[in-house]
């Protein structure tokens, strides 16, 4: 156990350095070449969610490379997103990587942002309606299509009766990953809803869930931070429950080479953040757009037992 | 006016509970509103939900409330002492990433990250008490501003030491072991595990009822509350009850931070937001009045366990969990309102 936490420090040592590295590039060498364009990403992350801080650190990335500056805003809330986006406006920014999480919120925002004549692609959220509001590509998971692909994964596990833990109730693309289950899963499935990042509640709901209901055999979680809670849950009911989730943490990485976690689905957050600022980039300077009008899907794929190894050297370095 | 009658009202009853017969001073009581509240929610759940009756349900009903119950008891008494706190809620928050970043990016001891941990809540409390004598804001705004502040520097802080938002594991780290058995062990009753934190919830409840009602620190809290001016008049230190009143909610605040961290291992810096409201609620369903001067410490285990058997309670029944909140809701506005109701029977009674 000490020689895990030793490299635990290293890997936090060593991502505190990529981390900087990645935030400080595109300031260190606009003092050579000062930055082409500003671009805004605009997201509907909560505050302090490890998720959203791989986006982040993968549009840093291309805009260090891309030599752009990059304003990062965000809001949970509707109206608090599509507010964002006027805010952008008013600063003039020469492009905006936005998140659909609220299509219809957030719609006369775009208008307004395509009166002024600026170029926007979606990412992560607004799958199905990014066509619709007029984007320029998308880049990101099909959450129904990822949804779908763990009730297949879920029938050919041999379960009868699982579990979808949703974080954050009325997020539609949360709702899309349980819907998405739902259409392909034979068996039945439950969802809780448990308070954002409150812990200890999570627990002890899904713990009552366990109880409440024993045949319950799977637990499938919609953030890969609850991934420890379900573990601990199931042992505390005494349920032989198995535990697979939607995106990755380096906990959850720990947790599937212990085979405590069967299986995770990433979208690869950090290749939708980078892609999101590196579309903008070439429809700026290139006039390109990429994904010949369909969606550029980041996944799903499974990371399991067997392909673990490649993957968690990265999400040691917190950028998968 | 009506309030200040309702304030003086516990000192008296206090007097008066020598004289009277044992029914009706336990009938007077703050809390027996919330008991009354309590023991309805238990039989309704009992009836409508099968599972709740397992002795094993049980004890994750007395877990969830733990979590909300340890910080109440102390909310409590800062409410009896007429003063808010919204900060309590992310302070917990503050107080595990502290712990955890001080143990791993300096100490390489968890021990020490506690310590460091348990001098910042201290502190946190200490500023909101002076910040609130010096400024003479009432105490809602002077908290809810350090409730921001403290949203605010979780993540920034969090996000330039770790480079993350979220802290590493501390699991594997010189002290782990014995910092999880004091603050995060389970304890076994027969075939029922049951986790420590619910018995140092019921002890801290029951330290501060003893606190409340036999010591002159008791008294002073009720003066302070229900008379400020009175209260100084007649020589009570006003000033640090009401800074002492916070370090109080800086310490138990910082327990049940230490109690996620070793639970938990790892730490969301997002955590925390909206639980202020919970310790709040819990203190008012137990019999603390807004206005401050009356209330109970005992009374906000009550109400700690209300809200713990609602939330729980939902999922036993397995009601349909889009209307997960408004069940909780309808639930804490029922207790309230036969807490309130048997409160003014009781009185009147007397």
């Amino acid at each position: 156990m000490n020689n895990l936490n030793k490299k635990g420090v290293l890997a936090i040592a060593a991502s505190v350095a990529l981390g900087s590295a990645a935030f400080l590039s595109p300031a260190s060498s606009s003092a050579a070449d000062s930055p082409h364009y500003t671009f805004a990403m605009i997201t509907h992350g909560q505050p302090g969610d490890a998720f959203w801080d791989i986006i982040r650190k993968g549009a840093a990335a291309a805009a260090a490379k891309d030599n752009v500056k990059l304003v990062y805003l965000a809001n949970p809330t509707a109206s608090g997103e599509a507010q964002l986006v006027t805010n952008a406006i008013q600063q003039h920014v020469d492009g905006i990587a936005l998140t659909l999480a609220f299509p219809d919120a957030e719609a006369s925002a775009v208008k307004q942002a395509q009166a002024a004549g600026i170029p926007m692609i979606g990412f992560n959220a607004g799958g199905n309606d990014w066509k619709r509001a007029g984007l320029l590509g998308y880049v990101g998971q099909d959450e129904t299509i990822a949804g779908e692909a763990v009730g297949e994964r879920l029938n050919s596990d041999g379960s009868k009766s699982a579990i979808c833990v949703d974080q954050q109730q009325g997020a539609v693309q949360l709702e899309e990953r349980c819907n998405g289950i739902k259409k392909t899963y034979h068996g039945n499935l439950f969802v809780l809803y448990v308070p954002g990042y409150d812990m200890a509640s999570a627990q002890s709901r899904i713990v009552a869930k366990l109880q409440q209901d024993p045949s319950i055999d799977y637990i499938v979680t919609l953030g890969a931070p609850f991934v420890p809670t379900a573990v601990h849950a199931i042992q505390m009911a005494g349920s032989k429950a198995k535990v697979g989730t939607f995106d990755l943490t380096p906990s959850a990485v720990n947790l599937i080479q212990q085979g405590q976690l069967q299986w995770a689905v990433d979208q690869q957050p950090f290749v939708e953040g980078y892609e999101a600022i590196d579309m903008l980039w070439l429809y700026k300077t290139n006039g390109d757009t990429v994904g010949g009008g369909q969606a550029v899907l980041t996944g799903p794929t499974f990371v399991t037992k067997e392909n673990i190894g490649e993957v968690a050297k990265y999400a040691k370095q917190g950028t998968r | 006016m009506s309030t200040t009658a309702g304030r003086a009202e516990p000192r008296v009853m206090r007097r008066q509970a020598v004289r009277q017969p044992l029914w009706k001073a336990v009938l007077t009581r703050p809390e027996v509103g919330a008991l009354a509240g309590a023991i309805l929610v238990f039989i309704f759940f009992t009836i409508v939900a099968p599972p709740f009756r397992q002795v094993s349900a049980f004890a994750t009903v007395l877990y969830q409330s733990s979590t909300v119950g340890i910080p109440a008891v102390a909310v409590s008494l800062l409410m009896i002492g007429g003063e808010f706190d919204l900060s309590a809620g992310v302070a917990v928050t503050t107080s595990s990433l502290a712990a955890s970043m001080f143990a791993i990016e300096v100490a390489g001891n968890v021990w020490v990250g506690v310590g460091f941990a348990l001098l910042l809540s201290l502190g946190i409390g200490w500023l909101n008490g002076v910040l609130l004598i010096w400024t003479r804001l009432p105490s809602f705004l002077v908290t809810l501003a350090t409730f921001l502040m403290l949203q605010g520097l979780n993540i920034a802080i969090t996000k330039l030491v770790t480079g993350g938002v979220a802290t590493a594991d501390i699991s594997g780290m010189p002290g782990f072991d014995s910092a999880q058995a004091v603050f995060a062990s389970s304890v076994q009753f027969g075939r029922v595990t049951i986790s420590i934190a619910v018995l140092y919830w019921i002890a801290f409840a029951l330290l501060a009822t003893w606190l409340l009602l036999r010591t002159k620190i008791g008294n002073w809290i009720f003066a302070v509350g229900g008379q400020g001016d009175s209260a100084r008049a007649v020589g009570i230190p006003v000033r640090r009850v009401k800074i002492g009143l916070f370090m109080l909610v800086g310490f138990a605040v910082w327990f049940l931070g230490m109690h996620m961290l070793f639970a938990y291992n790892t730490v969301q810096s997002g955590a925390g937001v909206g639980n202020e409201l919970l310790y709040i609620a819990s203190a008012v369903v137990g019999g603390c009045l807004l206005t401050g001067g009356y209330g109970s410490a005992a009374g906000s285990a009550l109400g700690a366990f209300i809200f713990g058997m609602t939330t729980e309670g939902v999922i036993y029944a397995d009601w349909d969990p889009d209307w997960f909140m408004f069940f909780v809701g309808a639930m804490l506005l029922l207790a309230t309102v036969v807490n309130t109701w048997f409160r003014g029977r009781a009185s009147r009674g007397r």
